[in-house]
């Protein structure tokens, strides 16, 4: 308590050395930036302490250097919390159809009630859960397979790494023609390979049971090549005398990578599999594209599409919003961990 | 003469070299290029199979294999014509937005980024206003989307406030490539800023520390020092943003929403084409796609560094 009056004496008393320097800094801001409205004389007084105390509070660079970031910071923040505040109160509303805006007087929870007697909500989480489980995995797998082998000093590298990493560059919408083609019944690349070993022809996009694994494996495709690229700046950061010693020790190729290598790698895997499952609860553009419309194919349903699906075209606003926010949960309890993770390992 | 013995000594060592190589190549070497190999033909065949699709004719589509090119009678550029006569002004009206978003949100995340990185303040009040930036990057939009209809449709009438601009005769639709551009910068502030801090963050501090302490502003130390150095960065996340902002199809969706408005962007008009009551025209489908894909192909083709660095990062 003592240590604060002395720091706050400190501050406001006009003699001491540090506020001078306060002063010497704040005539430079002006000086600086002619934009900058220069306060009456008492006024001018009164902020330059509050900005003194503002400062020994937050740091001796706070107030200056809040001019960088903090209009961003609320222009972001107005976007992004500031809306999904407003979205959980929607959600709590019984907006629907034409109605121009919600009627906030009186908020229950029926549209999450009316979610978990919905079948068709159920299918969707559990179909987000199928696809964000069995998509994250395939592709760390897939990514983590091709950077070994990139890794092992090859030629054409940078060919190989080009060539991998290309579909990620495509929009969803892109991807999606290529794939309907692909999983064409009559004549696409799908059933001609399966048809070589005597399969099929099987309906990848029209049987209930296979479509969401088929859309998984195109997603898979599209993202593989990103989890490499992530593995492979792990591998390179491990120092070549882990490869060494392991291989001393007499340890074959697949030992080493299991027990030296692959535990290593616990950081990429951690911020990869985040990213990955970010992206399949965004895979909304390629589903909706797949099918050309708001209702994916049968079988396919996630969240992210019955959300948009309820909102948009059968403008159930609050019940959209509700399935919003189980999404957003979803996510948040996924980034969440995921960030204070991060802030321990000290990589904020 | 004196040009021609280096080359072919350079020429004679080379060609040792290749043998060397193939002396040493173990069936260890030939199996991981032959692995590497077919996982490349995995990731082209889609893309290869679409591109020779979109030169043939109905005929040949049935007669011909998916990844095959079209014989001679097969050919034809008639599905580019209608594609390109189709998404052309689709391509206009995603420039028109993708250009400035890209633009101000890689500026203002530099600027972002600077604020939150170089100057000294807490550390642990800078942490939370860190996670509030990178939680940002994760949500799923779908959160916000309603939110955001109710803004941009009730709260703020920005067709109202720009009826100037369309009395001069441009479709009061253009409304919403100005609701994309803002819509676009404030989602994208979050990655840009991640992306520039975790450069500011390797930037040696002994120039900024002498020039602070010679009294410079933190304004002066970002124009001065910052912003000439932040070159490489800017080209990353420049790219990357670019390739997000074009190839985005849900703010679209759900801001312009239909794609018979003149305003319609690329995607939009892509994800409705070639499908009819008659069935699906796929060779127009990956006529279109791929002219859709053409100026993200393009940049990934030419600047492929950056875009993994962005998306590594």
């Amino acid at each position: 308590m003592l240590d604060f009056y002395r720091r706050l004496h400190r501050t406001i008393s006009p003699s001491s050395r540090d506020d001078d320097s306060e002063v010497r800094t704040d005539g430079g801001v002006v000086s600086d930036g002619p934009g900058a409205d220069p306060a009456p004389e008492p006024d001018r007084d009164l902020t330059t302490r509050l900005k003194a105390t503002l400062d020994q509070r937050f740091g001796s660079d706070f107030i200056e250097s809040s001019v960088f970031w903090l209009p961003p910071f609320l222009l972001m923040g107005l976007f992004v919390y500031g809306a999904i505040i407003w979205n959980l109160l929607i959600s709590l509303t019984d907006y629907q159809r034409f109605e121009n805006a919600p009627d906030y007087s009186n908020l229950d929870f029926e549209m999450y009630t009316r979610a978990l007697a919905d079948t068709g909500f159920i299918d969707a989480a559990i179909n987000t859960l199928i696809l964000l489980i069995a998509f994250t995995a395939g592709t760390l797998v897939v990514g983590l397979v091709l950077a070994i082998l990139i890794d092992r000093g090859i030629r054409f590298e940078n060919t190989f790494r080009t060539i991998y990493l290309l579909p990620m560059s495509l929009s969803f919408v892109v991807t999606a023609q290529f794939w309907l083609w692909i999983y064409n019944y009559n004549n696409g690349i799908a059933n001609n390979v399966i048809g070589t070993v005597g399969l099929g022809p099987v309906s990848w996009l029209g049987n209930q049971d296979i479509v969401l694994y088929a859309v998984i494996f195109a997603l898979m495709w599209q993202f593989s090549g990103y989890a490499m690229v992530v593995y492979l700046a792990g591998l390179r950061a491990i120092p070549t005398e882990h490869y060494e010693a392991a291989t001393v020790d007499g340890a074959s190729t697949l030992k080493m990578y299991w027990r030296v290598i692959i535990p290593q790698l616990k950081g990429a895997t951690i911020s990869a599999a985040v990213v990955l499952m970010v992206f399949g609860m965004k895979a909304f553009d390629f589903l909706y594209s797949l099918s050309g419309g708001y209702r994916p194919p049968n079988g396919a349903d996630i969240l992210a599409t019955k959300m948009v699906r309820e909102a948009y075209a059968n403008l159930n606003w609050a019940y959209g919003s509700a399935i919003a926010i189980v999404l957003f949960g979803m996510a948040l309890s996924v980034i969440g961990p995921y960030l204070v993770y991060e802030y321990r390992r000290d990589n904020l | 003469m004196s040009n021609a013995k280096p080359r072919t000594d350079g020429g004679a060592t080379a060609t040792a070299r290749l043998r060397r190589t193939i002396d040493q190549l173990t069936a260890e070497d030939i199996g991981l290029y032959v692995v590497l190999t077919l996982a490349a033909a995995f990731y082209l065949v889609p893309i290869e199979s679409g591109l020779v699709t979109s030169f043939k004719t109905g005929t040949a589509i049935i007669e011909t294999a998916p990844f095959a090119p079209p014989g001679p009678s097969g050919f034809t550029l008639e599905k580019w014509q209608t594609a390109t006569d189709t998404l052309l002004r689709g391509m206009g009206n995603s420039l028109l937005y993708a250009v400035p978003a890209t633009v101000i949100s890689a500026f203002v995340g530099s600027v972002t980024a600077y604020g939150l990185t170089i100057p000294t303040w807490k550390k642990s009040y800078k942490a939370v206003v860190l996670m509030l930036i990178v939680a940002g990057i994760f949500i799923p939009y779908q959160a916000v989307l309603v939110p955001l209809t109710q803004f941009w449709s009730q709260w703020v009438q920005l067709g109202d406030a720009l009826s100037f601009v369309w009395a001069l005769g441009i479709d009061d639709d253009y409304v919403g490539i100005i609701e994309l551009v803002i819509t676009h910068v404030a989602y994208g502030l979050p990655i840009c800023t991640l992306l520039f801090r975790t450069y500011y963050k390797t930037m040696s501090d002994e120039m900024i520390e002498s020039a602070r302490l010679d009294g410079a502003t933190l304004r002066r130390v970002y124009r001065r020092i910052v912003l000439p150095l932040s070159g490489p960065m800017f080209a990353v996340v420049l790219i990357y943003q670019f390739t997000q902002i074009w190839n985005d199809l849900l703010f679209t969706l759900v801001i312009v929403s239909t794609e018979s408005s003149p305003a319609a962007p690329v995607v939009l008009i892509l994800a409705g084409l070639g499908s009819s009551l008659e069935g699906q025209d796929f060779a127009l489908r990956m006529a279109g796609a791929f002219f859709a894909a053409l100026p993200t192909l393009a940049v990934y083709i030419l600047f492929g560094e950056e875009f993994a660095e962005g998306v590594a990062a």
